[in-house]
């Protein structure tokens, strides 16, 4: 934050007063976050008579030592990161291809086309999901990793990204390279693309963690638990809470399944940040 | 788009770069969306049985109770959920638009919850909100009252799912407000002090006129977030009690991949892409507005 636009200034007794409400606030926040941890740590015996035991010990590993030796928690996690890659970089090709070419190139019927796309921006993924289960089972889709992550690719939020930030690349670098006698193709790759890094980084944050995060396709495409994404396999063991092992197995989960994303927000939290809000206003 | 740019203008060659994403965009968006209105107009199932039977499903959806309770409780949803994000999110920004570390931290506290998938969610607030055992009952228990059944009663669960889902979805609407804060001219700030215009005052007239733009387009985008509730409501109380928490799109996908009623899921899927249409509409206005101003 660059502090520019400051408003009128505060008495520190004010400031004091304003950070005070801000610790509260925050600490209600992660109180949900806490109290999961929590549990976690607590014998599944211990929590069935009181989860109010929760405040004080003898916490143990033993919900975690039984998610170890579960193998299907790493399948769905190795599952959700190989959709999500595989989304992540087709998105990333299909969407620099399509920006270059809505953005610098002229072929008939190019406006109406890039129109076409935009229009594809109001089109929510549950108005399709009908006729695209329809589709997948026609094509024997359902419970593969084609099947996945094909539908991620169509969205065209990509497209319109990429096609503003082709056109903020002032067009005498393209003419000057082919000048030189470089194909289009060239000119894309090798003096274009490196500029485009920034809006890459951004496409592929949003588009992984969108990915990462999606319910809804996996939850209706793969039916077999070994095929299902993080997501759909944390919702299948909730679903059965009454019948489940234990409070504090469950909570262990879902530390356990949020651990990766929250560790990449931690690292990479400005990225992030700027991504999800970019792609938000479009 | 100038000439200069395309030599060799209107070369079928070039519409090689945009073929492979528009091949993928007309097979899985655009022929399923097409498909999906004119099987709205049929009754089908699962087993290819296709009567064409015009507006008939549409007829049907105006008299189900089911799918009318459903609008209803997600309008409510968007109710209880949008002006709550709007203006708590408003106060965050206005409060943590500092430069200083501690602001910093504030803010990737507020957002960390926006990067978990709802699975999550729902897991960690289910354990929140139930009254055997949950956060808030041993809160209550302290406070020497007895539990309440937030989820399994008609006229508490969907408050307690939009208290989900603020706590969810609270740090998007907040970065996007602090994103138009830091546009706001530093000129603007010290002409309200010259003229001795207190917080308040700088706060109505300077500060909130200047991000108008920006609060409409929280609005709408939330309003758009929030009308597609499902995972909260699917995996906290699958719609219950008797359909008190059940959105639109649980009822699409009840009926369609419970039922497999697959005509009249494909109606009720054109009603949810109407509305959502008219409100990406109304956001593409307000961006473009935005644009034309700066």
């Amino acid at each position: 934050m660059s502090g520019s636009a400051q408003p009128v200034g505060r008495s520190p007794w004010e400031a004091r007063a304003g950070f005070a409400v801000m610790v509260v606030l925050a600490l209600i926040m992660v109180l949900p976050l806490l109290w999961t941890l929590g549990l976690s740590l607590k014998a599944n015996n211990e929590l069935l008579r009181d989860t109010g035991s929760v405040f004080h010990g003898p916490y143990t590993l033993e919900n975690y030592g039984s998610i170890l030796r579960r193998a299907a928690v790493f399948r769905w996690l190795g599952n959700s990161l190989l959709v999500s890659l595989c989304t992540t970089l087709g998105v990333l090709t299909l969407s620099s291809l399509a920006g270059y070419g809505f953005a610098r190139l002229e072929f008939p019927g190019r406006r109406w086309l890039f129109a076409l796309v935009l229009f594809g921006l109001a089109v929510p993924e549950q108005s399709v999901i009908i006729t695209r289960h329809q589709m997948f089972s026609a094509l024997h889709l359902h419970n593969t990793y084609p099947g996945l992550f094909l539908p991620g690719l169509s969205a065209p939020f990509g497209v319109f990204l990429m096609t503003q930030y082709f056109k903020a690349i002032p067009v005498e670098l393209d003419e000057a390279a082919l000048l030189d006698g470089a194909s289009r193709l060239r000119v894309f790759w090798s003096v274009l693309l490196p500029l485009t890094l920034p809006a890459q980084a951004t496409l592929g944050i949003f588009t992984f963690l969108s990915s990462w995060n999606d319910y809804w396709w996996p939850l209706i495409s793969a039916t077999r638990s070994e095929m299902f994404t993080l997501t759909v396999g944390v919702a299948s063991s909730q679903i059965n809470f009454a019948q489940t092992s234990g409070l504090g197995f469950l909570m262990a989960q879902a530390v356990f399944a949020s651990a990766p994303i929250l560790a990449v927000y931690v690292v990479f939290q400005k990225y992030i940040v700027r991504a999800v809000s970019g792609a938000a206003v479009r | 788009m100038s000439a200069a740019a395309a030599p060799r203008a209107g070369s079928w060659r070039n519409a090689l770069f945009v073929a492979p994403y528009l091949a993928v965009y007309l097979a899985l968006l655009l022929y399923p969306l097409l498909a999906g209105a004119w099987l709205s107009l049929h009754k089908a199932d699962l087993f290819g049985g296709e009567v064409f039977v015009g507006i008939e499903n549409f007829q049907r959806l105006t008299r189900d109770t089911v799918f009318l309770q459903a609008v209803r409780n997600t309008f409510y949803f968007v109710l209880l959920t949008v002006p709550a994000l709007a203006t708590i999110s408003l106060g965050l920004a206005l409060a943590l638009n500092r430069p200083t570390r501690a602001a910093a931290v504030f803010r990737g506290v507020f957002f960390s919850s926006s990067v978990l998938s709802v699975t999550i969610v729902t897991l960690i607030w289910r354990l929140v909100l139930i009254p055997d055992g949950g956060l808030i009952a041993n809160l209550l228990h302290l406070a020497g009252r007895p539990p309440i059944p937030l989820l399994s009663h008609p006229d508490l669960v969907l408050p307690a799912i939009a208290l989900t889902t603020v706590w969810w979805c609270l740090g998007l609407p907040m970065m996007l407000y602090l994103a138009a804060l830091q546009q706001v001219p530093a000129e603007l700030y010290e002409a309200a002090a010259l003229d001795n215009a207190g917080r308040w005052k700088t706060l109505t007239h300077v500060t909130l006129p200047s991000i108008r733009r920006t609060i409409v387009l929280v609005v709408i985008i939330q309003c758009v977030l929030q009308f597609q509730l499902f995972g909260q409501a699917q995996l906290l109380t699958q719609g219950g009690p008797n359909g008190a928490s059940r959105p639109i799109v649980l009822f699409l996908y009840e009926v369609g991949f419970r039922r497999w009623d697959i005509g009249y899921a494909a109606a009720a899927s054109e009603i949810l892409f109407a509305v959502i249409l008219i409100a990406t509409l109304a956001q593409y206005l307000t961006s473009r507005g935005k644009g034309a101003e700066r």
